[in-house]
C-alpha cells in the first residue's frame, strides 16, 4: 500500500549534523531493519519518519506524498517505543483505544471491534481491564504493539522494541512480530535495532548506518556474505571479521595478498592488476576458519584464550598481527590454550578490500 | 542491650518534645476555645470546663460567616486559576523548547523572592487603577503573585520527569497539546496537584498582610483580618474566648483538607507507563 521515499534526508540540531543526506526506497509491504552501532542515526531517522523530529532538508515521501510538514498523526503510521509508552492512568482497553477515540469520526462499535480483534492477535484480551503496571514487560510490549495495530497504519516503526526485555522473551517477541508482518501483508514495517541477530531474522531488506550515513542496503544474506565495504563487515557476524592491513601483492586472475605478519595467500577477490603494490585489508570471518594441517595455512600461531560457548567453541590464536585471530570451530575439536595451531579457510570465504576500506567483488 | 534501651528511649524523647513543641499552641488554642468567663484567665493545661459560648458567639454576632464565606471563595478561586495557569505553564516551560526559557523560570522565581511589604505600594495602585478595590478581586489578583511562582516551579520540575515517550506516543495517536496536557499529562500529575494546590489554598486562606491593605469594610474582609479585628465589648477588653474559637473554625477545614487528600497524595501513579 504505501512506499516510502527518502531523498537526501538531513538531520541537524545546530550545528552538529547528525544525519548527512539519506537516499533510501523503501517499497510497500517490506520489513526494513535499520542497524548500525549507538549514536548512528538510526533512531533519528525512525523519527523523522514519524514526524516527532522535524527534516533539516531533503524530502520525504509517504505513499507518493510529500509529508516533511504533516502531522505524525496524519502520515499514517503507528510507532512502537523501546520504553513502551503506554499511558499509566488508562486500562489497556483505553490505551489502545485512545487514538481511535481522538480521531472523532470513528463510531463507538467500530473502536470496540478494531480494539478487541487487535487484543486478539495478540492474545491480551485478557488483560483488557487492566492497568499497565499490572502486566509483565513483554504484555506491556503487546499492549503497545497493539495500540500500534489498532491505528490500522500504513507504515509500522519500531523503535528498539525488544531491548527492554529479557533474553527468552525478546526471542518469542522478536518471533510474534514475524508472524504480525506477515499477517499484515501489505504494511511497510520499519525496525531500528542494534541487535543483529533481529536485524538478520527480521528483515526483508537491512539498512546500515554509520555516523549518519548509509553504509549498505541489502537483504540480510547478502550483507552477510557480500559486504560493501570495511564496516559492514565488521558489524554484521559474531564475533566480527577478523581483518588485518595487508599489502596487495597482485590482481588480475593470479590475486594475491599478504597481510602484515603473514605469509602471501592467494585469493579469488576480482582485483584490478593497476592495484597490485597498494595498501589494503584482508579479512576473514571467525566461522569460515577451519583447522588446517599445516601445508595450506592462512595463520599459524598459539592460542591464547578458548571460549567454549557450547554449541561451538572460540579460539583466539596469536599469529603475530596486533589483535589476535578469532576462530569459531564446532565444540568437539580438542584444543587447549598455548597449543600450536594452524587455520585456513575456502579461497571463496576471503575478503580484500582496497585501501578506502571498498570492498573488492568476491568471485 | 542497655545501650540499645537507652538510645531508643532517647529517641521517643525526642518525639514527644517534637510533638509537644508542635501541638501545643493549637492545643491551647481549642483548650482556651471552650472556656468562658474568668475562667479564661486561669493557667490550665487540661480541660475543668466546656462551653461552647464562644463558639456561637462568633458566629452568630458580627460579620465572621460572611468572612470565612470570603475566605472560601478566595482561597478556592486562586487555586483554580493558580493551577490552570500552572499547568499549561508548566508544560510550556519543561517541553516546549524557546529562547529564554532559563531565563524565564529564573524571573519567576525572583518574582516570589520580593517580601510582600515590597510591592504592597504599588500593588495597592495597580488595585486602584483596576477599580477592584475592597473587593474579593483584589485579593484574588494579589494572591496570585506569591502562588503562581511556587505552583509553576513544582508543576515544572514534576512535568519535567515524565517520560517524554509518553507525549511523543500521545502525538502519534493524534493529541493536541491541550489533549495532552488534560488527558495524558494532568491524571499521571494528580500528587503533585493536590500538593500544590493545598499549599495555594493554605498560603492564600492565611494571609494576613494583603487582605488588610485591599479590603476596606467587614462584610469584604478575610479570615485573618477578621480575627484579628474583632473586638470585645470595650475597647480595654480583648476578647480571648472569641478569638480563639474563630482560630478552631479557621483551622479545622485545612486540616480536613490535608486529611482528605493525603490518601491522593500517593507516590509510583507513573509506574507500568514506560520500562522498569
Amino acid at each position: 500500500m504505501a512506499g516510502l521515499l527518502l531523498r537526501g534526508v538531513k538531520k541537524s540540531y545546530g550545528t552538529v549534523k547528525v544525519l548527512h543526506g539519506i537516499d533510501l526506497d523503501i517499497k510497500s509491504g517490506e520489513f526494513i531493519v535499520f542497524v548500525g552501532p549507538s549514536g548512528c542515526g538510526k533512531s533519528t531517522l525512525l523519527r523523522l519518519i514519524a514526524g516527532l523530529e522535524d527534516i533539516t532538508g531533503g524530502t520525504l515521501q509517504i505513499d507518493g506524498q510529500v509529508v516533511n510538514q504533516l502531522a505524525p498523526s496524519k502520515r499514517g503510521i503507528a510507532m512502537v517505543f523501546q520504553s513502551y509508552a503506554l499511558y499509566p492512568h488508562m486500562t489497556v482497553y483505553d490505551n489502545m483505544a485512545f487514538g481511535l477515540k481522538l480521531a472523532k469520526g470513528t463510531p463507538q462499535s467500530d473502536i470496540d471491534r478494531r480494539v478487541r480483534e487487535a487484543a486478539d492477535i495478540l492474545q491480551i484480551t485478557p488483560y483488557l481491564d487492566r492497568l499497565p503496571k499490572q502486566l509483565s514487560g513483554g504484555q506491556r510490549q503487546r499492549v503497545a504493539i497493539g495500540r500500534a495495530i489498532v491505528r490500522d497504519p500504513k507504515v509500522f516503526l519500531f523503535d528498539e522494541p525488544l531491548s527492554n526485555l529479557d533474553a527468552a522473551l525478546r526471542v518469542a517477541t522478536r518471533i510474534e512480530i514475524n508472524k504480525l508482518h506477515e499477517r499484515m501483508a501489505g504494511v511497510t514495517m520499519i525496525y531500528v535495532t542494534h541487535d543483529q541477530v533481529e536485524a538478520m531474522t527480521l528483515a526483508d531488506r537491512i539498512v546500515v548506518l554509520n555516523a549518519g550515513r548509509v553504509e549498505q542496503v541489502g537483504a540480510p544474506m547478502e550483507l552477510y556474505n557480500f559486504p560493501a565495504n570495511l564496516f559492514v563487515a565488521r558489524f554484521l557476524g559474531s564475533p566480527s571479521m577478523n581483518t588485518i592491513p595487508c599489502a596487495i601483492v597482485a590482481g588480475g586472475a593470479e590475486a594475491s595478498v599478504q597481510p602484515d605478519g603473514c605469509a602471501k595467500i592467494s585469493v579469488s577477490a576480482v582485483i584490478p592488476t593497476t592495484a597490485a603494490g597498494k595498501r589494503g585489508t584482508f579479512g576473514v570471518r571467525p566461522e569460515d576458519l577451519i583447522l588446517a594441517d599445516g601445508q595450506d595455512a592462512i595463520f599459524t600461531g598459539t592460542i591464547d584464550i578458548v571460549e567454549q560457548l557450547g554449541e561451538v567453541t572460540l579460539i583466539y590464536v596469536d599469529v603475530g598481527t596486533a589483535e589476535p585471530i578469532v576462530a569459531k570451530v564446532d565444540s568437539d575439536v580438542e584444543v587447549a590454550k598455548g597449543q600450536k595451531i594452524a587455520l585456513t579457510a575456502e579461497k571463496r570465504h576471503l575478503h580484500v578490500f582496497d585501501e578506502n576500506g571498498v570492498a573488492y567483488p568476491r568471485g | 542491650m542497655l545501650w540499645h534501651l537507652v538510645k531508643r528511649t532517647a529517641f521517643y524523647l525526642l518525639v514527644v518534645f517534637i510533638v509537644v513543641i508542635s501541638v501545643f499552641p493549637f492545643y491551647y488554642a481549642i483548650l482556651t476555645s471552650f472556656k468562658s468567663g474568668t475562667a479564661l484567665f486561669e493557667i490550665n493545661y487540661w480541660p475543668t470546663s466546656f462551653s461552647l459560648q464562644n463558639y456561637t458567639q462568633v458566629l452568630t454576632t458580627g460579620s465572621f460567616p460572611r468572612n470565612l464565606a470570603n475566605s472560601l471563595l478566595i482561597a478556592t478561586v486562586v487555586v483554580a486559576i493558580s493551577l490552570l495557569l500552572a499547568v499549561t505553564a508548566s508544560f510550556a516551560l519543561s517541553r516546549v523548547r524557546f529562547r529564554g526559557r532559563s531565563t524565564l523560570l529564573l524571573m519567576i522565581l525572583a518574582v516570589s523572592m520580593f517580601p510582600q511589604i515590597a510591592v504592597l505600594a504599588g500593588l495597592f495602585e495597580l488595585i486602584r487603577f483596576f477599580g477592584i478595590f475592597n473587593t474579593p478581586f483584589a485579593l484574588i489578583f494579589a494572591y496570585m503573585i506569591f502562588t503562581l511562582p511556587f505552583t509553576v516551579w513544582i508543576l515544572t520540575t514534576f512535568m519535567r520527569d515524565l517520560p517524554i515517550e509518553i507525549e511523543e506516543a500521545a502525538i502519534v495517536d493524534g493529541a493536541s497539546p491541550w489533549v495532552i496536557v488534560t488527558k495524558v499529562f494532568m491524571p499521571l500529575m494528580w500528587p503533585a496537584l493536590v500538593t500544590t494546590g493545598l499549599l495555594a489554598f493554605i498560603a492564600a486562606w492565611n494571609e494576613f498582610l494583603f487582605a488588610l491593605t485591599f479590603t476596606s469594610s467587614n462584610a469584604t474582609r478575610t479570615v485573618p483580618v477578621a480575627i484579628a479585628l474583632l473586638s470585645g465589648a470595650t475597647q480595654y477588653e480583648i476578647p480571648w474566648g472569641n478569638i480563639m474559637a474563630a482560630s478552631v473554625i479557621v483551622t479545622v477545614p485545612l486540616v480536613v483538607l490535608v486529611l482528605i487528600f493525603q490518601r491522593k497524595i500517593i507516590s509510583g501513579l507513573t509506574a507500568g507507563g514506560v520500562k522498569g
